[in-house]
């Protein structure tokens, strides 16, 4: 069984140039947790969420500056399914990238408390994943 | 002394507690900067809390008993002379002179000079080994005369022979140098002349009561005794025996005298001032001595008619001359001398007309002799208003009647007096002008406009905005109670759900998921999850209850946690089994069961660390970490270290981390018991468990505590006849002494409390609630987690013995258990598309011989001279 789906992105680049990259098998990807993978120069974080939908973000964690978000929990808020960042646990929804609980911090200089998504799409059971 | 000339001269002679307290509210109202101070103290330290002197002897360190903020001494507009007693005043020209003869002049002369530990006039009260309890340093001799008492009483073959206390005089004071000496190891026999102990405090049929409480502790009561000498031995000339009116004789190697205070006014006298009949300067109700410039607060002033040897009236003294001092009117509010003793184990406190001499007043009493309790209210004629009461071995009404103090109680008045559960007393709502906080004096009504009008929404919140509850503490079941119904009334809602998904406390679920026996997070949320606001089912958790689930599944016993759902629900640490850094990279620590390590296992250690370029350091927990492993790295770093012999840490998990200890009776002359040994089978037996948050041991062979095992959660302390354990210490953002939990344990016994009290603790914490603040709030504080745990008095000691016993059974080496499984080793790829590579955006500098990761400067001017992959050699 395969599962496709694209969802509209807060920062994502624009639909008109995306270059498509197959990334990896959804079976790949542990369900419920988040994988790091690398594209290019960029870093992205996967996340499977339990319905097999496939989000991706940037895998740099705006408040601590590492690239980590992958290890973080996933969750829901209110329903929303949600990313707990594993450095100092700011809370991002998985829906619009946006940072929900700063916890207390704020981000390093030049970064913004969100996270970029970038589209998604699995067919055929195989992850790809659209950068610039 | 100061240039602007506007400042007045205010000189205190004294530096006890009530010193200090008058001191720190004149500081913190003086807000304008009227009054330059100057104190002078006797003593050669700063104040300190004499009330809790008797804890000196555990902790033998007096900057523990600091009292307040030690920043107030550095305050310019304080001047502290220590060790620098006041000898004269001269009232005509506002001076006085202290003991280098220097003279200081004043406007205003506040006497906080305390009073003496009263010696009787008993023939031989002067002989070596006579004491008295009054200072730090009364303490500290007590404390080396003991020692060395036992030390002459040891024989070569290692025999002891006890040494034999007595104390004269069984009010307050007296029990607590009881108890002082049974700390120090010493035998005690408290010899009292009146009818019962604490005469002043308690009635006879409360005496009673507490005598028999008292001999539960392993003292000895002498009532209606006079002491008529003191007698040295024949070979040493130290105190020997003691003989009585009665013509009976008691064999000592120490003596405690505490048969109470006398106010210390030789000053006042020689100036010339009013005393009264039974001593201390006469003052009014605005604290004023009979020269207006001159105030006297605490013992040394007598109001009323009387000196007050309690130190919460001596603060309202403190407070009253304050607000005097700033052009205030107020007015001593009268004594309340309610006293709650802080022996351990034995529960007695009284307040208001504890004897009820009230004409009329009719008593109520409630008395369990076989569990030694007696519990006595006395009420006006009418039953209805409270004028006093005593409690005795369970004295945990008190704190929530004694506010209520001529106030009317709802009910029936025997309801109050009910064991706990028996009875269901009416709920009490205090009057705004009870007083809660009597250290302090914070009344209801200040704890309730913290939170209306401050907007504390906790506890702690309400303790640093009014100060209730930050001297003795016995009230802050009081304070937190109605902070919270506020909180609730305020339309805040006290909440002890975990999150948005469990409306459950940690305990609660807990309990919930071992009776129905779950295994899974979604049978767990799908059972007892709650949908939360805008959601249109329970969720999936978050990164609140999922580690917490986790950590029940744990301690539960359900395999590894890395398997099937389990590993959606760990914290990146314990997922990676590693300790996440701020680069991104983990840190690695083998388990050194004890601190101990082979010289082959510290080369392979050393070996792993160089390959793999790992920055190395010793632990506080006797431990090597060695930082700035990646995630590929990990399951080829634990390779190495399996393949030695190491086995995970669980540095990363909340879990038994340690269990440090000192070299023991192996290798040091001091050493009377095997603490390596020791802390070796607690750390292989307590490996692995996991905990609401992190635990660490300790083990010292001897009183010298070279392992510090009182800043752990659980504490081993050796003695000549076995172990002390203390629990609930820690180090960190609130470090904690550990307390006393039991005595003189045999290797067995040592075990079985420990299980015991940590798996109380797993099962009944709450998240993240380390064992010092889970003792404070579990049912009976200490008391009660002693209870439960040496007495089994909720029946549930087999079950903890046996939850402990599974856990020992079923522990397996998480890291060995991941090498072994292909599908977990998969979680440790750097990238799902390229599993070995690293993560390029790592950098390093070299410092010291080791790497540490780059700032963002060193990243920004190019000096890195190393990215994550150059030094791995492996």
């Amino acid at each position: 069984m395969s599962v496709t789906q694209e969802q509209p992105a807060a920062a994502a680049p624009q639909t008109d140039d995306l270059s498509w990259e197959r990334v990896c098998l959804l079976s790949d990807l542990f369900p419920e947790r988040g994988s790091a993978a690398l594209l290019g120069d960029t870093q992205v974080a996967l996340f499977r969420l339990p319905d097999d939908v496939v989000v991706a973000t940037q895998q740099l964690d705006p408040f601590s500056g590492a690239n980590v978000m992958s290890r973080g929990i996933v969750g829901t808020r209110a329903g929303v399914p949600t990313v707990a960042a594993p450095v100092y646990k700011q809370v991002y929804s998985l829906v619009t990238g946006e940072c929900l609980d700063t916890a207390g911090y704020s981000p390093r200089p030049g970064r913004e408390p969100r996270l970029v998504k970038y589209p998604v799409e699995v067919r055929d059971g195989v992850v790809h994943v659209a950068v610039q | 002394m100061d240039s602007s000339g506007e400042s007045r001269r205010l000189v205190v002679v004294g530096g006890g507690m009530v010193a200090q307290r008058f001191v720190e509210a004149l500081r913190a109202r003086d807000t304008a900067g009227t009054w330059q101070v100057d104190v002078f103290a006797e003593e050669p330290r700063k104040p300190y809390d004499r009330v809790a002197l008797t804890k000196y002897f555990e902790v033998r360190d007096p900057e523990e008993l600091t009292l307040g903020d030690p920043a107030l001494w550095d305050d310019p507009a304080v001047t502290l002379h220590r060790d620098c007693a006041v000898t004269a005043i001269d009232r005509e020209a506002r001076t006085v002179t202290d003991r280098l003869g220097r003279v200081h002049p004043y406007d205003e002369l506040v006497l906080a000079t305390g009073s003496n530990a009263a010696m009787p006039p008993i023939p031989g009260n002067d002989l070596p080994g006579v004491f008295v309890y009054r200072t730090i340093d009364d303490v500290a001799a007590l404390r080396g005369w003991v020692e060395q008492k036992r030390e002459a009483g040891t024989t070569a073959g290692g025999f002891v022979k006890p040494v034999r206390g007595a104390v004269i005089g069984g009010g307050l004071l007296g029990l607590e140098a009881a108890g002082a000496l049974k700390a120090l190891g010493a035998e005690a026999t408290v010899i009292e002349f009146g009818t019962h102990l604490m005469g002043v405090q308690i009635d006879l049929g409360g005496g009673h009561a507490l005598k028999r409480l008292i001999n539960d502790k392993g003292i000895g009561v002498r009532p209606q005794t006079a002491t008529s000498a003191m007698k040295p031995h024949k070979r040493t000339g130290h105190v020997g025996h003691l003989e009585f009116g009665d013509g009976g004789r008691l064999d000592v190697d120490v003596v405690v005298v505490a048969t109470g205070v006398r106010p210390r006014d030789e000053l006042a006298r020689t100036a010339g001032l009013e005393i009264g009949e039974r001593g201390g300067a006469v003052v009014d109700l605005a604290c004023r001595t009979s020269d207006e410039h001159v105030h006297a607060i605490g013992e040394v002033a007598c109001i009323e008619g009387r000196c007050i040897g309690l130190v919460a009236p001596g603060y309202a003294m403190a407070e009253v001359v304050v607000d005097r001092l700033l052009g205030g009117e107020a007015t001593f509010p009268g004594a309340d001398t309610a006293t709650k003793l802080k022996l351990s184990g034995v529960d007695v406190a009284s307040f208001g007309d504890a004897h009820g001499r009230t004409e009329d007043a009719m008593e109520v009493v409630w008395a369990d002799p076989a569990a030694g309790v007696y519990k006595k209210l006395v009420l006006s004629d009418d039953a209805r208003t409270l004028l006093g009461g005593v409690f005795v071995g369970d004295a945990a009404p008190y704190a929530s009647l004694r506010p209520m103090l001529g106030s009317q109680l709802p009910g029936d008045p025997g309801a109050f007096l009910l064991p706990e559960g028996g009875g269901g007393a009416p709920a009490l709502e205090l009057p705004d002008d009870a007083n809660v906080c009597s250290c302090n004096n914070v009344s209801a009504g200040t704890i309730r406009a913290a939170v209306t009008e401050h907007e504390c929404t906790d506890v702690a919140g309400v303790k640093a905005c009014t100060r209730a509850g930050t001297t003795c503490g016995s009230c802050l079941p009081l304070v937190k109670k109605i902070t919270n119904t506020e909180l609730q009334r305020a339309g805040i809602t006290v909440s002890n759900a975990l999150c948005e998904h469990f409306e459950l406390t940690r305990a609660q679920l807990f309990d919930a998921v071992r009776v129905a026996d779950l295994h899974t997070f979604t049978e767990i949320i799908g059972r007892f999850g709650r949908v939360p606001e805008g959601a249109d089912g329970p969720g999936r958790g978050c990164d609140i209850c999922k580690p917490v689930v986790a950590s029940i599944l744990a301690s539960l016993g359900n395999g590894h946690i890395l398997a099937g759902e389990q590993a959606t629900l760990q914290d990146t640490n314990d997922h990676m089994l590693a300790n996440l850094q701020k680069d991104g990279t983990y840190s690695v620590v083998p388990r050194m069961p004890g601190g101990e390590v082979t010289p082959e296992g510290l080369i392979v250690v050393g070996e792993v660390a160089r390959d793999f370029g790992l920055y190395t350091k010793i632990t506080g927990g006797q431990r090597i970490d060695m930082f700035g492993a990646r995630v590929e790295q990990l399951p080829d770093i634990w390779r190495r270290l399996v393949d030695a012999g190491f086995e995970s840490g669980h540095a990363y998990g909340k879990s038994l981390r340690t269990v440090k200890s000192c070299v023991g009776s192996t290798w040091c002359r001091y050493g009377v018991q095997d603490s390596v040994g020791m802390a070796v089978d607690l750390e292989l037996r307590y490996r692995g468990l996991r905990s609401p948050h992190k635990l660490k041991l300790g083990v010292s062979g001897c009183a010298r505590e070279c392992a510090e095992a009182r800043g752990k959660d659980v504490g081993v302390i050796a003695t000549e006849k076995g172990w002390n354990v203390y629990v609930g210490g820690n180090g960190g953002f609130t470090p904690r002494h550990a307390q006393l939990l039991a005595e003189d344990l045999t290797d067995e016994e040592l075990v079985r409390t420990i299980d015991r009290f940590l798996m109380y603790y797993v099962r009944t914490a709450d998240r993240l609630q380390r064992t010092a603040t889970w003792i404070q709030d579990v049912e009976g504080g200490l008391e009660g987690v002693r209870k439960v745990i040496l007495e089994d008095s909720l029946g549930i000691a087999a079950d903890l013995d046996e939850a402990m016993a599974r856990h020992v059974a079923n522990y397996e080496d998480e890291w060995r258990a991941v090498l072994d499984d292909p599908e977990k080793l998969r979680r440790f790829s750097s990238f799902v598309n390229a599993p070995r590579t690293a993560d390029p955006t790592l950098a390093y500098v070299p410092e010291r011989g080791q790497r540490r990761p780059a700032t963002d400067e060193e990243r920004a001017s190019g000096v890195i001279i190393a990215g994550p992959k150059l030094e791995v050699r492996a």
